[in-house]
């Protein structure tokens, strides 16, 4: 479980998000949404202690992580980011392996206990038909796994994703979703992501945090469509023009569905409507 | 084959290649008589055989040895640590530092003698110079590494510096005597036979120091190859990892550099044989791979220079090129079809 209390995130002097107070149970998915640059990244950057809070405390199990040694870190939270890796011939298993770093001595050997956790992790992902090949010669969606899986083997209470759905075609963003939330449910981790995939978010996930104008709000997608937040969230649009009510995105409060409010001509428009 | 038997073939090599540079040199001696030498005998009519086996070809050999690993190792630990497959000592800017200290030495505090009659005094005084050079480029980058975390900013850093110091160079090269100019051209040939028995033990001493710490370093280098945010994530104290990293390196190129002068492309290439040999990046394997490989292609270069047969040695820093510039296109040919 984590708890972040006043917590205010940021660079230097300048707070990005100030006194958030949200709380993340173990087992659960959440899913956090909001336009570029409104501190998603900057959120899960200090959770994971890659930048010291501003102000306030973030709680693991009740303990302050500001108590914990990098050591002790890299036991508690693991990481998937955006930033592309690019390792040059290293195996996949390998790099799973990484994972059971925080675990190994000195030269990094690995065990046979450490083994069986790797290929537990791969399995749970489901990619032991890529277990053999190297790194690089994967797809964007594959190696998403493969990073996901290393950060299983690391075998810590919290995982942290930055826009894991990113760079990956629709099949793949969807199977790593419902990947995730299977995991989070079946291992009672607990998972913390960022992503602009909202339509999948608002299905696939167990609460979502909104950044919005500064502050967070959280809830249940159906505790968020009731208070009329995701239908604020989604509607507005910053190159609508307002004044006309043109919205890009309408969103369908009772089937909890996106629709794309479209800009063909009329006549096509009648033609599909026929 | 699998890496354990591909390690043991390039340590057979490196044996062989160490015997070859013994009983193969630019003066013709036969191996009987050679044998005997090391057995501690003299050959018979020719007392001068023993000097050049036991005080030039064995101590030559050694340094060949021993310079390759050490350049093979600090072109790995910076191609890790910058995430940059064209990262080596000359590329940030140490072996620059390091020229800059000896032509120091060379051009402007005297250089009146060549450098094959110099002295021990006049060596020593090279070698604290170049260690002085790149310990000080080496300090400035720590440095910025601290503020400049991006890798590719430290590197612009490093090529700024090399074109700061070859400038520096330049000038001093105007305003030196001829000798000086000269002492210091030989110098900047490459030559490993300048460390000879006399200064082995200081060589010796210097180059293993670096060589173990750098086998220290096999964890923090695998977490590192997966980016800095990554390798702290899984643990590893990054800043701690980068100063030994660097003082690492600093010290294996002043040592090389100081005693053998600037060898480029051995640092280059050889961790790129290593990756294509063992298709594996864990450093685990890639480090002993790339101190086997660098020993090997030192020992072949030392070989190669004495080719003409006729007592003269063809320049180090002449074949080097040779070897390094059909790997370092193979990576540009490579990057350019990913």
């Amino acid at each position: 479980m984590i708890e972040l209390q006043h917590l205010t995130v940021g660079y230097g002097k300048k707070a990005i998000l100030s006194d958030i107070n949200q709380t993340i149970e173990s087992g659960q998915l959440v899913c956090l949404i909001g336009a570029n640059g409104v501190g998603k990244s900057t959120i899960l950057r200090t959770i994971a202690g890659f930048q010291p809070p501003l102000c306030g405390t973030i709680l693991l199990n009740e303990q302050d992580m500001s108590s914990f040694s990098t050591a002790q870190r890299s036991k508690a939270i693991s990481v998937v980011l955006t930033e592309r890796v690019e390792v040059p011939c290293m195996s996949v298993v390998d790099l799973i392996g990484m994972g059971r770093s925080p675990y190994t001595g000195f030269f990094g050997t690995l065990t046979k206990e450490d083994k069986n956790i790797i290929y537990e992790a791969i399995d749970m992902v489901g990619i032991s038909h890529l277990a053999t090949r190297t790194f690089d010669t994967l797809s964007d969606g594959e190696r998403q796994k493969v990073l996901l899986a290393k950060a299983l083997a690391q075998q810590t209470p919290v995982i942290l994703l930055d826009e894991p759905t990113a760079f990956l075609d629709f099949h793949a963003k969807v199977s790593t979703l419902r990947l995730l939330l299977r995991l989070a449910h079946e291992t009672n981790k607990t998972i913390l992501l960022s992503t602009h995939d909202v339509e999948m978010a608002i299905q696939l996930s167990d609460a979502l945090w909104i950044v919005q104008n500064g502050e967070i709000k959280a809830g249940t997608t159906l505790s968020l469509t009731e208070s009329g937040t995701l239908k604020h969230f989604l509607q507005i649009d910053p190159m609508a023009d307002a004044q006309k009510g043109n919205q890009g995105i309408i969103f369908d409060t009772e089937n909890l569905t996106l629709k794309i409010n479209n800009v063909v001509l009329p006549e096509t428009q009648n033609k599909l409507g026929n | 084959m699998n890496a354990q038997h591909k390690l043991n073939l390039l340590a057979l090599g490196t044996a062989l290649l160490a015997i070859c540079n013994i009983f193969w040199g630019s003066l013709d001696i036969p191996a009987k008589d050679v044998w005997c030498i090391l057995r501690g005998y003299e050959a018979a009519g020719h007392p001068a055989w023993s000097t050049i086996i036991l005080q030039g070809r064995l101590p030559q050999m050694l340094t060949a040895l021993l310079t390759g690993t050490a350049l093979g190792t600090c072109g790995l630990l910076l191609q890790t640590a910058f995430r940059n497959p064209l990262a080596g000592p000359s590329i940030l800017g140490i072996d620059a530092g390091a020229n800059l200290g000896v032509a120091i030495v060379l051009l402007l505090l005297g250089g009146t003698t060549t450098i094959g009659s110099l002295t021990l005094g006049g060596h020593l005084l090279i070698v604290v110079a170049a260690m002085a050079g790149a310990l000080a480029i080496m300090a400035l980058l720590m440095t910025l590494s601290k503020l400049l975390r991006s890798h590719v900013m430290l590197l612009i850093t490093g090529v700024v510096i090399s074109y700061v110091t070859g400038s520096i160079i330049q000038l001093l090269n105007y305003s030196a005597t001829e000798q000086g100019v000269h002492s210091f051209i030989i110098w900047g040939m490459g030559n490993f036979s300048s460390v000879g028995t006399e200064r082995m033990p200081v060589f010796c001493t210097l180059s293993c120091t670096g060589l173990l710490l750098a086998i220290l370093l096999i964890k923090p280098l695998d977490a590192l190859l997966l980016g800095d945010r990554y390798a702290e994530n899984l643990g590893i104290n990054i800043g701690k990892a980068r100063q030994i990293l660097l003082l690492v390196t600093g010290l294996l190129t002043a040592t090389t550099t100081a005693f053998c002068g600037p060898i480029s492309f051995i640092g280059l290439a050889v961790p790129h044989l290593a990756r294509l040999m063992l298709r594996t990046s864990r450093h685990k394997i890639l480090i002993p791979a790339t101190m086997l490989i660098g020993a090997n292609l030192a020992l072949a270069c030392n070989l190669l220079s004495t080719m003409p047969h006729d007592g003269s040695i063809i320049p180090i820093s002449v074949i080097t090129p040779l070897i390094g510039a059909p790997v370092v296109l193979h990576i540009i040919l490579k990057q350019r079809h990913d």
